[in-house]
């Protein structure tokens, strides 16, 4: 799309939208909000952009390839699920800091769980869009 | 125990790293493991008679029952000892045999891996752990039929004993559960102890036609038995191995091992009798129709299962005795005699009995061992097989019912069988050599070895059955028949009709062996009956089902989506539309229903009016975009009814789908309408009959109490435990993780998916 107001918005829009997309992951454990969803929103912007400056730009912004996102992803979920057996607890139990991060709050095993989450959703939806947006 | 067991799979899991490397020494490592798993074995044939109960037990899925417990009794010593023994031989003699074949190691992996399944059949006592080494044995073998990967053949034949053993081996599994929810156990000792239990249940039956099919199919009976003969694709050791001396006596050893507990009824004894009667008779006359040796003794070989499958079924004591005897004759003479014609074949390059004789010029020593085995299997007198045929006709003469018939038929089919093993073992060497085999040399001692020493095992045994009557025979007996009486074995029994029957077999098979010759003739005089065989039978109904899943692909799979979407769709509302057939209950209550508010009206005004958009522009874009007006809508409903987290996913979700769509309409020609009126009337009825459905279904939910026991607990604890205040975030990272953990695998499963199928060119031609 050749419109150079739209080129222009995106190249504010993706930070505004992405600085938003991580603000909705930290928020999830206690507001609406949380990986999967700010996974989409991060999609969403890269994928605003990619509209607007074309996909090899978009992929020269993300650096690495969204494909890789996805183990990336699955691994830090992974992580999260399987460190309390360091302190043999069972997985998946919540493990906590005791004392709140400033600007994020409370951190605990299960942010990191969505984090995992995010980077998976990211990749799996940049994975589809970018594979159908070049084949077709 | 448990690595005695599973030693054939280890090494069988070693070879693909060692066998590049060490593929010239590599058999010979191999083919220590059967000669100390053999040894192994014979250290405990003395605490076998002297009755202490020899078990190992090791835990595996204990919840359920199933446990590696592995008993030995004297039926398993007696196929151990043929498993390893035999396997001993073969492993030596595929040494040379298969020398210099760029697959050895993977001959012997499989081999090894058969051999450890086999033995984990004979050993299991838990019946599950019995039905997964058994079909292990049927997968090893398919891997071994199809050795010569190559020839088409070869898979043929591999696919149709996979498929007909595989096949059984799932019936088997069925009559084993039912055994089990009957007797409550698996472990078949246990089982003994609930035998009337099982015997006057209802599921008996079920039980055991299960069962039979199991063995039937793996044991080659008839009609299930034209696998075998397909088998002999496979290179002659293996044809020894699996189809003579070990897996195809499975099904036997299933039957002989089932008989204390499920036998002496009408329903056992008479279905056997008939079964194996029909397959002894019919699989020697299609036998002495043969001229490819392999042929012969493939046809013999499920004539001699039948044999062994009606002996279970006469099912006295003499009979069951006659059995297992039988079982050690026939794997000693029949795999000497396989062995044989491995040689031959090794050495003169053709299996054709019309054209081999006068060989025992050039082989005086496998000569020896053909003649020895063929003698047996004919049973004379001082091999193993007399003894064997004495207690046959023993059992049927003096059997209460139908004497004379059972007798006549084991007579007709021992003849029959003695001019087979005749055949392959004493008329390719007598006579004097032909001119085309003049140049044919002696084998090597590694193939010559191994069927004279079951040769010396046959003379040994049989003149001086002292040796087999009180160590082996004898536990053998008891754990085939249940019962501890003494045995014996002479052979002498004085005159008397089963010593006239010996010898008119012995007459009457001579004289057909001297004026009965095999030619291509008589072989091809049965061609016309094949249309009838079960074979091809079968094969019609394999390939009727072939045509069937095509014509059943080409309706359901055709490429369309949207033809996918409609049957899907219609399968739905007619299901449905049944299971409201019976009747609905729908019950709404209007004080519990609040005023509809404006917002509300505005926003199902907004979707009606973009519904109509979406169906009726002819711009494709304008469609895409009133779908995702429709979404958005959504979206407000769940924030009226406060669910922000849905309506924030459901919006993103919105988003990307708009966005996934521009991203292909930008390549796309302009919107045709490729649909006639009369197909858009038809997707218009079943889109709303199963609008209509799933709004009656939602109002029936209303009239469920709902439960919310669930959504309370979870809406308690979520900061107790989890120290989150938005409970939908907390249910997804913490109490159910592990579902969000799976989720998220199956989303990157989805994508790679996609990535691969949009990828993946099938068709590299159309590139250029």
């Amino acid at each position: 799309m050749k419109s150079l107001v739209f080129k222009t918005a995106s190249n504010y829009l993706l930070p505004l939208l992405l600085l938003f997309s991580i603000f909705i992951l930290l928020r999830g454990h206690y507001l609406p909000g949380g990986g999967f969803v700010g996974g989409l929103m991060a999609s969403v912007a890269f994928l605003i952009h990619s509209f607007a400056h074309g996909l090899k730009e978009t992929r020269t912004i993300i650096r690495v390839n969204p494909g890789f996102l996805m183990p990336f992803g699955l691994m830090i979920c992974l992580i999260a699920g399987l460190s309390p057996w360091v302190l043999s607890l069972p997985a998946m139990t919540g493990l906590w800091f005791d004392e709140p991060f400033k600007f994020v709050g409370m951190v605990g095993s299960a942010l990191f769980f969505d984090i995992g989450v995010y980077f998976v959703v990211v990749g799996t939806t940049l994975t589809i869009m970018f594979t159908i947006a070049e084949t077709v | 125990m448990l690595l005695v067991v599973l030693s054939g799979f280890i090494l069988a899991a070693l070879t693909p790293f060692v066998g590049k490397i060490a593929k010239t020494y590599l058999p010979w490592v191999f083919s220590f493991l059967p000669v100390l798993l053999f040894s192994y074995f014979l250290t405990h044939i003395n605490s076998l008679s002297s009755k202490t109960k020899l078990t190992w037990s090791y835990e595996w899925v204990p919840s359920l029952g199933i446990n590696l417990d592995f008993e030995l009794n004297g039926l398993s010593m007696l196929f151990a000892l043929m498993i390893t023994g035999i396997g001993s031989l073969v492993y030596f003699y595929s040494i040379y045999y298969l020398k210099g074949h760029p697959y050895i190691d993977r001959f012997y992996g499989y081999l090894s891996m058969f051999m450890a399944s086999m033995l984990g059949v004979v050993l299991s006592d838990n019946l599950l752990v019995m039905f997964i080494f058994w079909e292990l044995t049927s997968i090893s073998s398919f891997f071994l039929i199809g050795f010569n990967n190559e020839d088409p053949k070869s898979r043929k034949s591999a696919l149709t004993a996979l498929s007909i053993t595989g096949l059984g081996g799932l019936v088997l599994l069925v009559g084993i559960l039912l055994l089990q929810s009957v007797g409550g156990t698996y472990s078949f000792s246990d089982l003994a102890a609930n035998k009337s239990i099982i015997l006057e249940s209802s599921a008996y039956t079920w039980i055991v036609l299960f069962i039979f099919i199991g063995s039937f199919t793996k044991s080659a009976q008839f009609p299930f038995h034209f696998w075998l003969p397909g088998a002999m694709k496979a290179p002659t050791p293996v044809s020894t191995y699996l189809h003579s001396a070990t897996m195809v006596k499975a099904g036997i050893f299933l039957l002989a091992k089932m008989t204390p507990l499920l036998g002496s009824t009408a329903l056992w004894n008479q279905t056997l009798l008939i079964v194996g009667g029909i397959t002894m008779v019919y699989a020697a006359i299609h036998a002495l129709f043969r001229i490819d040796l392999k042929g012969i003794l493939a046809y013999s070989t499920i004539s001699a299962l039948g044999m062994l499958v009606f002996l279970i079924g006469v099912g006295t004591e003499k009979a069951l005795l006659a059995a297992s005897v039988f079982i050690l004759t026939h794997a000693l003479y029949k795999a000497a005699l396989f062995l044989i014609t491995g040689i031959i074949d090794h050495q003169t390059g053709t299996r054709d009995i019309t054209k081999l004789q006068g060989l025992q010029h050039v082989m005086k020593p496998v000569a020896i061992a053909g003649y020895i085995a063929a003698l047996s299997s004919a049973g004379f007198p001082l091999f193993l097989g007399f003894l064997s045929k004495e207690l046959m006709y023993e059992s049927t003469f003096h059997n209460p019912e139908f004497a004379w018939l059972l007798t006549s038929s084991l007579l007709f089919a021992k003849i029959l069988l003695l001019v087979a093993g005749f055949w392959a073992g004493i008329k390719p060497f007598s006579g004097s050599l032909s001119n085309e085999l003049a140049s044919v040399k002696g084998p090597s001692a590694f193939l010559w070895i191994p069927p004279v020493i079951l040769g010396i095992g046959t003379v040994l045994f049989g003149a001086f059955p002292a040796l087999l009557e009180k160590s082996l025979m004898q536990p053998v007996y008891e754990s085939i028949s249940g019962n501890t009486n003494e045995i014996y074995l002479s052979l002498w029994h004085g005159f008397n009709w089963v010593l006239l029957l010996s010898i008119l077999t012995l007459i009457a098979g001579t004289l057909l062996f001297v004026y009965w010759k095999p030619t291509l003739q008589k072989l091809e005089k049965t061609i016309p009956f094949e249309k009838i065989s079960p074979q091809t039978f079968i094969e019609n109904f394999a390939t009727g089902f072939w045509v069937f899943a095509g014509y059943w692909t080409r309706l359901v799979q055709n490429g369309y989506l949207r033809n996918y979407v409609l049957s899907i769709l219609a399968f739905l509302t007619i299901i449905m539309g049944y299971r409201l057939y019976e009747g609905v209950s729908i019950y709404i209550d209007w004080n519990q229903i609040s005023a509809v508010t404006p917002s509300e009206v505005i926003v199902v005004t907004l979707m009606i009016i973009s519904i109509l958009f979406a169906i009726l522009s002819t711009s494709r874009t304008a469609s895409i975009v009133a779908l995702g007006v429709i979404g958005f809508a959504n979206c407000l409903f769940f924030l009226f009814y406060s669910a922000p987290d849905l309506a924030m996913t459901q919006f993103s979700i919105d988003t990307l789908t708009v966005l996934l769509f521009m991203l292909v309409l930008f390549k796309l020609p302009k919107n045709k309408v490729f649909s006639s009126n009369r197909i858009r009337v038809r997707d218009a009825v079943v889109s709303i009959l199963f609008g209509l459905l799933i709004a009656i279904l939602t109002l029936e939910v209303f009239v469920e109490p709902s439960s919310t026991e669930i959504s309370e607990y979870y809406a308690n604890n979520a900061y107790i435990l989890a120290k989150g205040r938005n409970v939908v975030n907390v249910i997804l990272v913490d109490f159910r993780g592990m579902d969000t953990l799976v989720e998220t695998t199956v989303l990157i499963i989805a994508a790679i998916g996609v990535f691969s199928l949009i990828k993946l060119n099938l068709n590299p031609a159309k590139d250029q």
